[in-house]
């Protein structure tokens, strides 16, 4: 399919911003400890914020830290 | 496989979680460390993991990248490029962009932890595909309308002018309209066609470098033998509007859908966004 303008129904190669809503709104969401997370979008420059800010109303809390178990250390 | 040895410095960073698989993946498929994905398996699931700096993906550094698009665009498109890798051999279920565990121990606990939610998930998505549906509303400069008067070459007066500069703006509303209804009734009906529908927020112009506002940015999840007939579908559901486009992408992994309603940000609920404001 080409994106001409006559055309009702393009297709094109992946873009960016196509691909940033779904990784950035979708995949699965790990929660908990062990993992780092994107979610504060509020310190992503205003470009990216409409583009992220979706991840806002679904991510409840904001950025985490890395943060391990007490007593965990690598094996 | 490359190894996955621990190391000091460095954070495994996770794409996805697949049942264990025998089949190689494809060659050339590299991850954000240059190197094959490397794959833990634990009890029955799989993660495909790449080792990359804790220089870079810490909880301050990462969120420093986050503000350059160059380093969040390779970073996507190498997340994608492995999902896709892993797509061809297995059902990969995609984690969210930057998902970092400490080690290989994190990684299992995280299999662990998450296990119930995994085995669903590869449930629903195994033999689906994404496809994702955009419509835009686009004026045309000028708007030839059937509703207004012929334009006027000239405006004689300023009465004229804010006449037509007000037939302007009503031919922008109306696109919108024509946009509007044209987004619900499509989006309606590839529900129907689809196993799962899911409207992302829709495109920033300025972002996407794309004419027009996007009025409609939504995904389904189509089972991959009834994936040309949805194609085929769409094309026939498109009445040709005048300045409003529809457009396709995919087949993507299924992304969208990865999630799953107990995430509590999967399927959205349809009757509760039909009503959505057109900005």
């Amino acid at each position: 399919m080409s994106s001409g303008d006559g055309e009702a129904l393009a297709q094109r190669e992946v873009a960016l911003v196509d691909l940033l809503d779904r990784l950035l709104a979708g995949g699965v969401v790990i929660t908990g400890d062990l993992t780092l997370r994107i979610a504060d979008v509020d310190l992503v420059r205003i470009d990216l914020n409409a583009l992220v800010s979706s991840v806002r109303a679904e991510v409840p809390s904001p950025f985490e830290e890395f943060q391990f178990g007490e007593s965990e250390e690598p094996v | 496989m490359n190894d996955v040895r621990e190391h000091e410095h460095e954070l495994l960073y996770v794409y996805a979680v697949t049942r264990p698989f025998a089949t190689a993946l494809p060659d050339g498929v590299r991850g954000l460390d240059g190197k094959p994905p490397g794959l833990i398996e634990h009890r029955g699931l799989c993660a495909a993991v790449s080792r990359v700096p804790a220089e870079d993906f810490n909880a301050g550094p990462l969120r420093a990248h986050l503000e350059d698009l160059d380093w969040l665009g390779r970073t996507a498109r190498t997340h994608e490029a492995v999902i896709a890798a892993l797509a061809t051999v297995t059902c990969p279920v995609p984690l969210r962009l930057a998902t970092v565990c400490r080690d290989e121990n994190g990684v299992r606990r995280l299999l662990d932890s998450g296990r119930a939610r995994f085995v669903r998930a590869i449930e629903r998505l195994d033999g689906r595909i994404e496809w994702g549906v955009k419509v835009y509303a686009q004026a045309q400069q000028p708007f030839p309308s059937r509703e207004l008067d012929p334009p006027e070459p000239k405006a004689a007066t300023g009465r004229d002018y804010l006449r037509r500069r007000l037939g302007e703006r009503q031919s922008r509303d109306e696109i919108w309209r024509r946009a509007g209804a044209l987004s619900r009734a499509l989006h309606a009906e590839l529900c129907d066609r689809a196993e799962a529908g899911r409207l992302h927020r829709p495109q920033n112009a300025r972002l996407s470098g794309e004419p027009g506002e996007n009025v409609l940015n939504a995904a389904y999840l189509v089972p991959l033998d009834r994936s040309e007939d949805f194609v085929a579908a769409i094309r026939d559901f498109i009445p040709h509007i005048e300045g409003v486009r529809v457009e396709l992408t995919g087949p993507w992994a299924p992304y969208s859908f990865a999630g799953g309603p107990d995430d509590g940000h999967g399927q959205v609920d349809q009757a509760s966004r039909e009503g959505r404001e057109e900005q």
